[in-house]
């Protein structure tokens, strides 16, 4: 494959999806539309915790445009409990979850009954005439409280708000390393509610074939495939009278990874009904309503020498569960388990883990899932101990991270890093940040008592991604496998279809699938489509999460392409009357060693293959070849984030001057793509530092409930990022690929709140608690200076 | 009902309509028009902005009995006989939009901005689109593509 043509992978081609996207001729769920639509609205509890006396929904039958009303009684036969498919822990506590309450309600925003209607006003309005009569129960909100003793419980039939504990403990004793330690520091860190805020909201379409029972759902989720088998569990249809669809789908971020209440019940009442409805989720709606992400408390300690050299770290975590287990609610906090070491080394490791219900929305995924949180805490608490210690953070970094020449290495969790090269990173951000300069200039404001702060972060990261080996995902009793299927179809004038089991939704598998399969095939990458999404087309999958796509499924296309390769060489063979052996492939064309004019192209080959006049004996008439991958490992991206910023310590105000990210992410397929990846989780993760929070009230209300109260930066709100990367291949996949979807998240959280803790440590600050919103930096500035 | 005359996208369009209808539920649900989403309910995110009579307006905030008369522009008529209109060249070339969801949105409100100031610092631009949401790209390549479709250098 040496050839003269330009290799695909590596360059930064256009988006084959943009055309669509830029004119406008889109196909969200909501737009799609069919004879006979109705669409449903959906009453939901306004308080956190009530039991459900009385649901009458006959008053809205009445109403004009009215078709159906029910209670979540009518609909309880034939529609089961939400799944959970990780419960981490044989005796984790798993509560039943109806789509729609029957007799008691758990979180505000928690389903009550359902509308159908001819139009979307029509059910809305409807709405307003159902009855309810309810009878408030204490909130459970606090994650400490609710653990005590004759707390009010979440779910009354279970005896208790504890979920589950999950333990890891590896090395030695962490008790005896803290007593023998120089140093130990102890933090609690908040890892804060996060809203997701996918731009595209919530949406699904039924349309049934009442005749035959045969169902299409088109929702606007990550996981069609998964999606299909779920819903056949939860409302008895069969699974091979499913048909899933996931159309183009606006953003996902974890939160399309679910299987929601609404999409059960609008198959239900399509089944009740045999009419296609539609269900879309107000924005509103959909902050109570979609999972939320993090949700933590995390109490860390850390022990080390006064060189600096790490001995030990213990974690306990109480994590918010929300009311209800969701699709891998419980798994979150445990993915974020086994990288809390980060890239460190280590003596001892001793992490616990509590799930805790409470009365608010169910947490779930989000960008990073458990990873981000896990990062947080270690690179706060090393920060906090650079201080101690009197070092450079980078310095101390430095001191206990893992060598280039260490890898292959099996971290004190238990995770064999791949590959990766800190110092390299390192090196590269500290020289493109002015690190030295920075450094100066902060010294000298500090000692002006400049009234604005200069403060500079520093966050290193690996994460576990490329989920994942089946095997080890059987081992922390996660449901299903981490496998992902691909399918190369040569058609007859040459063009090719790579089916495949990821389903894309802003990440471009279109056109870096293109990429990976026109190297092997040799064929332009304008022939090549992607197919996607839909249960009926692509059939196998996994779908899309866990930056698990590119490292699982695009090997699985590489692996396809190159087993078409070797099938359409035995045709290429017989046509051109030569041997296996002596047939040279390159750029697309198969020829024969010693004489040149003898060719054949693969496109050739694939017609020659369709007409089957002239095939070796025993072939059959095909070269499409379908592959499906399950990895020996997850892969591990890694990179050195530094966040500069400017605190005002007058208003509390802070500014991002400049950030800079080195990532390495192994071997890259489309630079651009990936570049895109690396901003936009910066900007999620910044956000966290700096803007987001899904704020309650005591009685369980969200009062950040709409997008005027909740803070989605805007263009205004961020800076221009300096991104570069070093280049690790990976050793775990043929195409040398890591993960990148999450990396900018991950690493730029405790970038950013470092280097506002480091802009006001010489104030007496110690830590800020996120959000760091201008008031909160004065409120902590003024307890300082108390 | 009362009734209307919009033109759209260049086509006339006469409706009757309930008073209390959204122009972005006229354009989508009654004209088919779903090149222009919705991403919220609070007129924050900006994804359903439309050129009112020359206006980039949210049109989840107008009524489509306010548009009696008016002339509409969406992102699907920016394009003319399948040739992009300069902005969304550059979208397309600087890598702007990711699940593009709020792409329509952001190509509106761009055409305006650049109307009104077609010579943008990188700031001027950030600012002036700081009423559409983005929760993909970290607006950095929307600001090059805006920069690049008002003709200025962009570098990287």
């Amino acid at each position: 494959m040496s050839g003269t043509v330009e290799r695909e992978v590596g360059r930064p081609r256009l988006r084959k999806e943009d055309a669509r996207l830029i004119t406008g001729q889109t196909n969200w769920t909501d737009n799609i539309s069919v004879n006979g639509l109705l669409h449903v609205a959906i009453l939901r509890s306004p308080m956190a915790h009530s039991r459900l006396d009385r649901v009458d929904v006959s008053a809205a039958l009445d109403r004009p445009g009215v078709v159906a009303a029910f209670s979540g009684a009518d609909l309880a036969e034939g529609l089961g409990s939400l799944p959970c498919a990780w419960p981490v822990t044989e005796d984790i506590v798993l509560p039943d979850h109806p789509p729609i309450a029957v007799d008691e309600v758990r979180y505000a925003g928690d389903p009550v009954a359902v509308v159908v209607a001819r139009d979307r006003y029509a059910a809305a309005d409807a709405l307003e005439a159902i009855e309810v009569d309810y009878t408030p129960l204490p909130p459970v909100l606090d994650l400490e409280a609710a653990l005590a003793e004759g707390a009010p419980l979440v779910h009354s039939d279970k005896g208790t708000n504890r979920c589950y504990d999950w333990p890891l403990k590896t090395g030695e004793d962490f008790d005896s390393v803290r007593e023998c330690a120089e140093v130990t520091l102890k933090r609690r860190y908040h890892q804060q509610r996060l809203i997701p805020n996918a731009m595209e909201p919530r949406a699904v379409v039924v349309t049934p074939l009442a005749a035959s029972g045969e169902y299409t759902v088109y929702s606007a989720t990550q996981i069609p495939h998964i999606l299909r088998v779920m819903l056949s569990v939860v409302t008895g249809v069969p699974e091979h009278k499913l048909r899933v669809v996931a159309p183009d789908v606006g953003g996902g971020f974890g939160s399309k990874l679910q299987v929601y209440g609404e999409e059960a019940i609008a198959l239900t009442l399509a089944r009740r009904l045999g009419r296609p409805v539609k269900w879309t989720e107000s924005r509103s709606e959909g902050y109570l309503a979609t999972h939320h992400g993090r949700g933590m408390i995390q109490d860390v300690e850390i022990a080390a020498n006064r060189d600096g050299k790490l001995l030990g770290l213990k974690v306990d975590l109480l994590a918010d569960m929300g009311a209800y287990l969701m699709l891998v609610t419980p798994g979150i906090p445990i993915l974020g388990a086994f990288m809390y070491p980060a890239i460190y080394k280590m003596d001892s490791y001793d992490f616990t883990c509590t799930g805790v219900f409470t009365t608010r929305t169910p947490t779930d995924a989000y960008r990073g899932a458990g990873r981000p949180e896990a990062t947080y805490a270690i690179e706060r608490i090393m920060d906090d101990l650079a201080a101690e210690l009197d070092l450079d953070p980078v310095e101390l970094r430095h001191r206990n991270w893992i060598g280039h020449e260490d890898f292959p290495y099996t971290s004190i969790a238990g995770l064999t890093y791949d590959s990766g090269n800190y110092e390299a990173a390192t090196e590269k951000a500290l020289a493109l940040f002015g690190y030295d300069k920075l450094r100066a200039e902060q010294a000298d404001r500090n000692e002006r008592g400049d009234a604005v702060r200069l403060g500079i972060g520093v966050s290193t990261y690996t994460e576990m991604c490329g989920l994942a080996p089946s095997r080890v995902l059987r081992d922390l009793r996660y449901a299903a496998g981490g496998w992902e299927a691909a399918t190369i179809r040569m058609l007859p004038t040459g063009k090719v279809e790579v089916v495949t089991g990821t389903s894309p939704h802003g990440q471009g598998h279109v056109t870096c699938w293109s990429q990976i399969a026109a190297d092997v095939l040799g064929v332009p990458f304008e022939d090549v489509e992607v197919v996607h999404g839909d249960t009926m087309a692509a059939p196998q999958g996994m779908d899309t999460y866990g930056s698990r796509s590119l490292v699982v499924g695009g090997s699985a296309v590489h692996h396809a392409a190159l087993k078409v390769v070797e099938k359409a060489r035995k045709v290429a063979a017989h046509l051109l009357e030569a041997s296996e052996h002596d047939l040279e492939f390159t750029d697309g064309v198969f020829s024969v060693k010693g004489s040149p004019d003898a060719r054949k192209t693969i496109q050739e080959v694939a017609f020659e293959t369709f007409s089957s006049h002239d095939l070796p004996d025993g072939m059959a008439p095909t070269i499409n070849a379908e592959y499906l991958v399950d990895p020996d490992n997850f892969s591990y991206p890694h990179g050195t984030h530094l966040c500069a910023v400017e605190v005002d310590t007058e208003t509390g105000r802070t500014r991002i001057r400049s950030y800079v990210c080195v990532d390495d992410v192994g071997r890259v397929v489309n630079p651009a793509i990936v570049e895109g990846q690396v901003h936009g989780g910066l900007a999620q993760g910044i956000a966290q530092a700096l803007f987001e929070e899904a704020v309650y009230d005591e009685e369980g209300n969200l009062l950040s409930g709409t997008m005027a109260d909740y803070l989605v930066p805007s263009a205004a709100d961020l800076p221009d990022f300096v991104t570069d990367r070093t280049e690790t291949p990976s050793s775990t996949n043929p195409l040398g690929v890591k993960g990148v979807g999450e990396a900018g998240t991950i690493a730029s959280t405790p970038a950013a709140v470092n280097a506002v803790v480091d802009a006001l440590r010489p104030l007496g600050v110690r830590d800020v608690r996120m959000p760091c919103t201008p008031e909160r930096v004065w409120q902590t500035l003024r307890e300082a200076a108390r | 009902m009362t009734r209307i005359s919009v033109k759209v996208d260049g086509t006339t369009y006469e409706d009757e309509v309930e008073p209390r209808l959204l122009l972005v539920h006229y354009l989508r649900d009654r004209l088919g028009l779903t090149g222009t989403p919705i991403g919220c309910d609070t007129s924050n995110c900006g994804a359903c902005t439309v050129d009112l009579d020359g206006e980039s307006v949210k049109s989840c905030s107008v009524l489509a009995v306010q548009a009696d008369g008016s002339d509409v522009t969406t992102v699907e008529g920016l394009a003319h006989n399948g040739e992009l209109s300069g902005l969304q060249r550059a979208f397309h070339e600087r890598h702007a939009l990711q699940c593009g969801y709020c792409t329509p949105g952001m190509l509106m409100a761009a055409r305006d901005l650049l109307r009104e100031n077609p010579n943008p610092s990188a700031d001027d631009v950030r600012q002036g689109l700081e009423g559409n949401l983005c929760r993909c790209t970290g607006y950095q390549n929307i600001v090059r593509a805006v920069l690049a479709a008002s003709g200025q250098e962009v570098t990287a």
